[in-house]
């Protein structure tokens, strides 16, 4: 193998302690050249993966969430080693897998599996469902006990499908079924992490609700390690452990489920949950929400320093010349804001701080999103600088 | 029908004001309620025929929405809702759809009309915001032209007054720069830009009807906050009357008035957005309740689920579609496998197609399951 160096601690703590950490991640990026003219002069970058640092403990699941475009498909691609990181260090059980090659990487693959999004066009059509399962068998040249079929059809019958299905296609599956045979697939070589790539978001919620069981059941059955990568914030908030947010190829917020959905630090991490529509009429009207002004800018010339500043209602000078470290501001929860809200006693320096009108820090969202004068303070506070590049219209964000 | 052509002459005669239009009893055929609804739905039924049998998309839904107000349709894919919603527009092709029943816009009859009547309804006084507006727009023609295209086909507008009629859209919709963005093409606006324009596009002709089938769907869940709000202004401004098409309940929560559920083609519940979130009577509103995690409440340890998959439309399930996934089905012996439950009022307004007890329903409902008040 050709990276068979000694587990280089990233200096990752672990709070809590429980778990040993499986996989962790420091300084990883991805650039995507931007090519033109017939020389193919790099002219430009797309910075979709921007600098993490996190790492995962076995048996936990984190949950990335963040807006398309954020960078959260392509940090799954690269921690499976679809893509190659451009810099940056991904260390799996104590080996640096970045830039693994050949025979290594597909024995690292027995270890890292995937889930896709689309079960559409994800299943290859013209294999039947026995062979797309038992592919990783072949690929890998493991033989079973039992043999391929039975083994296959013990998968089947493991995610909840027929195993007499063995011999059919594809479309012979609805949705659900088939997300059960691509979640059966990435089972086969008993891997010990699993990225989810948007596991349940092309399906109906009701199948979304049998996919989500089926997977924390075979986490418990099988002792397995979830990355799932997602955009809707309750499905992440049921599934995960511990959340990361991600936007413009960063972190900006990473802590325990609770903390982050009830003391959302990050001011995109509260305009995000703000935004979410609660299935209850009588919250109608009555929750203040975070409108952020303009778009995601794009990640070819993303804004300097702290990337969110062009649409944060609370950006000062500070935010647009200085990056802000994703820091520990609580036990277990990293903050990278230079005006985080709902925060205990960082930068005490800061006046602005500790805004009397701010809830206290033991609100539960719900309250909190519908506490009007939360934001309203928030603001009223002196108006942003000019964003650098034109993107939006500084000024306080709409609420209703 | 002879009503809809008597309304269409009556239209080309009388000028194209649609408020003008609404009031003028005289050209109601006899007979008719006057105190109709603004747009009524009377046993739609909307078949595909197949090679592999007859697809019962939508069979005998009935509805009505007031001016101003919002109806939310849910359902999963398949259950009928967005071919409810190309039927009222008329956009199924008379070769490939058989569609029967009545649909009343503001006095017309759509489904008798002729295409050359619904064509001028259509945009006029009905428009629809589709899910994709990628795949909605025309991607080789600027975003203005499609806009002013839309516009003069309805009014009687110079190209210079439509263009100036467009730019004032796009910017009621909040496009920065509306007067040099209009000559952009689709591919140059973002995702939530575009479904703007489409809004921009919808409205151009100030229709009374707003059909918004899964608007926000392709969009961020910030973005989609911005366009949700902007459908609410909008519609208060125009009081149009909106139909939301949503599998998002979070959504429908926010917006509608009422509420259809739909599975397999059939309303199963219809009432209030309070009846069916605090009084859900049906067995598969519970489920959909029930089954989606939800930031509103304390996590569940657990998901509930509704087992199986949704039916085929082709070989629907005999008597109650939804019995080979529902947990209480056998507590009527056979009537739920035999007898298709026909929609009946539990309360005033609030209407459900189930064969359990009422009593029976009422105690699941709050015993077992905890839902609602």
């Amino acid at each position: 193998m050709t990276a068979t160096t000694p587990a280089d601690v990233t200096g990752e703590e672990h709070p809590g302690g429980e778990g040993e950490t499986l996989l962790s991640v420091s300084g990883l990026r991805k650039h995507f050249p931007v090519v033109r003219g017939l020389r193919r002069k790099t002219v430009a970058a797309v910075k979709a993966v921007d600098g993490l640092d996190f790492s995962v403990r076995a048996g936990e699941t984190l949950g990335l969430v963040g807006e398309s475009g954020c960078g959260k498909t392509t940090t799954g691609r690269l921690l499976v080693r679809l893509d190659e990181p451009t810099a940056g260090k991904i260390v799996f059980q104590g080996r640096d897998i970045t830039h693994t090659k050949g025979a290594a990487l597909r024995r690292m693959r027995r270890d890292v599996q995937m889930v896709f999004q689309d079960p559409f066009s994800s299943l290859n059509p013209r294999h039947t469902v026995g062979s797309i399962v038992g592919a990783p068998y072949r690929l890998q040249n493991i033989k079973t006990e039992v043999g391929i079929k039975r083994t296959v059809q013990d998968l089947l019958e493991l995610v909840g499908l027929n195993p007499e299905h063995y011999n059919r296609y594809p479309h012979e599956f609805s949705g659900g079924q088939r997300q059960r045979i691509g979640i059966a697939r990435s089972l086969a070589l008993r891997p010990k992490l699993i990225i989810a790539d948007e596991p349940v978001s092309a399906l109906d919620v009701s199948i979304q609700a049998q996919i989500i069981n089926l997977m924390e059941d075979l986490q418990n059955e099988l002792g397995l390690t979830y990355v799932v990568i997602a955009h809707d914030l309750s499905v992440v908030r049921h599934i995960s452990d511990r959340v990361a947010v991600m936007y413009l190829g960063k972190i900006v917020e990473l802590a325990d489920r609770t903390d982050l959905y009830e003391r959302p630090m990050h001011p995109y991490t509260v305009a995000l949950l703000s935004a979410v529509p609660l299935a209850d009429p009588d919250q109608r009207g009555k929750r203040k929400r975070i409108q952020l002004a303009g778009d995601l800018p794009s990640p070819l010339d993303p804004p300097p320093a702290c990337p969110f500043h062009t649409r944060c209602w609370k950006a000062q000078e500070v935010c647009t010349v200085e990056e802000p470290p994703l820091a520990e501001l609580s036990p277990g929860h990293r903050v990278a804001c230079h005006f985080p809200e709902n925060a205990p006693h960082a930068n005490p320096e800061d006046p602005r701080q500790r805004d009397p009108s701010v809830p206290s820090e033991d609100g539960v969202v719900p309250k909190e999103l519908r506490d009007a004068e939360a934001h309203q303070a928030a603001s009223q506070a002196p108006a942003p600088p000019a964003p650098a590049a034109g993107q939006t219209e500084p000024g306080p964000p709409p609420t209703r | 029908m002879a009503l809809g052509r008597r309304n269409a002459a009556g239209r080309r005669a009388g000028g194209t004001d649609s408020d003008s239009l609404l009031q003028d009893g005289p050209r109601q055929a006899p007979g008719t309620d006057p105190s109709r609804s603004f747009l009524e739905a009377r046993d739609l039924r909307i078949h595909f025929p197949t090679d592999d049998g007859l697809v019962k998309a939508v069979d005998g839904l009935s509805f009505t929405l007031e001016r101003g107000k919002t109806l939310g349709i849910v359902g999963e894919s398949g259950s009928g809702k967005s071919v409810t919603s190309l039927g009222i527009l008329g956009l199924h092709r008379k070769a490939h759809a058989k569609v029967s029943g009545e649909i009343w816009l503001g006095g017309d009859e759509l489904i008798s009309a002729s295409d050359e009547e619904v064509r001028r309804l259509r945009g006029k006084r009905m428009a629809m915001i589709f899910q994709d507006p990628l795949s909605a727009l025309h991607p080789y023609y600027t975003i203005g032209h499609q806009i002013i295209e839309a516009y003069r086909v309805h009014n009687k507008a110079s190209k210079k007054a439509a263009r100036a009629h467009a730019i004032a859209m796009l910017a009621k919709v909040g496009i920065p720069r509306p007067d040099s963005r209009v000559d952009d093409y689709p591919h140059q606006f973002s995702g939530g830009m575009r479904q703007r324009a489409m809004i921009a596009m919808a409205l151009s002709c100030d229709p009374d009807l707003l059909i918004a089938d899964e608007p926000t769907t392709a969009l961020d869940v910030t973005v989609q906050a911005q366009i949700l709000e902007l459908i609410q202004t909008l519609q208060a401004e125009f009081d149009s009357a909106v139909i939301m098409i949503t599998h998002d309940l979070g959504v429908v929560a926010e917006m509608a008035d009422d509420i259809l559920v739909m599975y397999a083609g059939r309303a199963v519940e219809y009432g209030t957005i309070g009846d069916i979130f605090h009084r859900p009577e049906h067995p598969y509103t519970w489920g959909l309740l029930k089954s989606m995690p939800r930031l509103d409440r304390d996590r569940e340890e657990r998901l509930v689920p509704i087992h199986g998959t949704p039916p085929s439309l082709i070989n629907r399930p005999s008597g109650c579609a939804f019995h080979p996934r529902c947990a209480f089905g056998e507590r009527n012996g056979d009537l739920s496998r035999t007898v298709v439950p026909e929609l009946a009022e539990a309360a005033p307004g609030h209407w459900v197609a189930c064969h359990l007890d009422p009593d029976e329903r009422r105690a699941i409902r709050v015993e077992q399951l905890r839902l609602g008040s």
